[in-house]
């Protein structure tokens, strides 16, 4: 039988893990990265949510970009999705619409990389829908 | 949707937007008895039986941002053209209960899709709700508790990297072991 990863293997790397950890939060805090929020409902998930919430947590590693991915609902642009949120630290959040890979890639780039904007941001009534949750 | 996968990251978001702190989703796979079960189990805000009556209709829902509600009408539909069938019990402040039962040989019976990589995102990408993820197939069981696992982790964030290619790995490499076949 194959030998299976179990959690004495997850105990082993920890440690690794958390020295390359303490060494970076020297350097920076958390709310100093970069958050991507992926939108995955029903509308988002039949659209490829998945594989793009895969893509960014890969090429963030990649590229060296500390960031964290993470799910959040439906935000009302069933027609563009798989959308996106990404706040950079310190600005208001951006929504992207119809990000493939090709997309996120160049939202890496250039946006989260260089702060300049791309195509295929979707402006508008973002806040409408957070004041309207808070009701 | 195009693979079970698929409905269960959309399910378990029903149970997030529910406010749930722990989600179990409970798999039973018997190929042999031509049985495969997805039972999702949380302890949300659950419903009334008004509510709970009419998730099955496609325009219901509960959320303000879209006028439709998919979710459920969708796993139905898989679920029934394998002449399966869903049946969701709710309570309301205490959770809710959804289980979707499938022919396992049906030739309209969707396939896995990729489980691995979906319960690892669900773990990373929801970091503060906790999940057990229990697969069982014919005897045998693979189970894995996102409590568990951030115990051993000590404080290292679950949605590290490292830690996600690791519980990817981990989940793939053990469903395998115990015979399941993510292809199928």
């Amino acid at each position: 039988m194959t030998k299976v990863k179990s959690l004495d293997d997850l105990r082993k790397m920890r440690d690794a893990v958390k020295s390359k950890l303490d060494l970076r939060e020297k350097g920076d805090k958390a709310e100093k990265v970069v958050q991507i929020k992926v939108s995955m409902a029903t509308c988002g998930i039949a659209s490829g949510a998945k594989e793009i919430m895969t893509y960014f947590i890969e090429e963030l590693e990649h590229r060296s970009i500390e960031g964290v991915v993470t799910q959040t609902g439906c935000m009302g642009y069933c027609y563009a999705e798989p959308t996106i949120e990404v706040t950079l630290p310190g600005e208001d959040p951006v929504v992207f619409g119809f990000v493939d890979t090709k997309k996120a890639s160049e939202i890496i780039e250039k946006y989260i990389k260089k702060g300049e904007l791309v195509d295929g941001i979707i402006p508008a009534s973002y806040e409408t829908i957070d004041k309207e949750k808070t009701k | 949707m195009k693979d079970l996968s698929m409905h269960i990251m959309d399910i378990v978001q029903n149970s997030t937007r529910a406010n749930a702190t722990l989600i179990k989703i409970i798999v039973n796979e018997n190929p042999g008895l031509n049985m495969l079960q997805i039972k999702i189990i949380d302890n949300g805000d659950g419903m009334d039986p008004e509510i709970t009556k009419q998730v099955s209709n496609p325009f219901f829902t509960s959320r303000t941002t879209r006028k439709v509600g998919l979710g459920i009408p969708l796993l139905i539909q898989n679920a029934e053209q394998t002449g399966g069938n869903v049946s969701i019990e709710s309570d309301k402040g205490k959770g809710t209960i959804i289980t979707a039962s499938f022919q396992h040989r049906h030739i309209d019976r969707v396939p896995w899709g990729d489980i691995p990589g979906t319960i690892t995102l669900l773990f990373s990408g929801n970091p503060s709700i906790d999940f057990v993820y229990s697969h069982h197939f014919n005897n045998e069981v693979f189970e894995i508790d996102s409590r568990i696992i951030k115990k051993e982790l000590d404080g290292i964030p679950i949605n590290q990297p490292a830690i996600i290619k690791f519980i990817k790995e981990m989940i793939d490499e053990n469903l395998k072991n115990i015979g399941v076949d993510i292809n199928n």
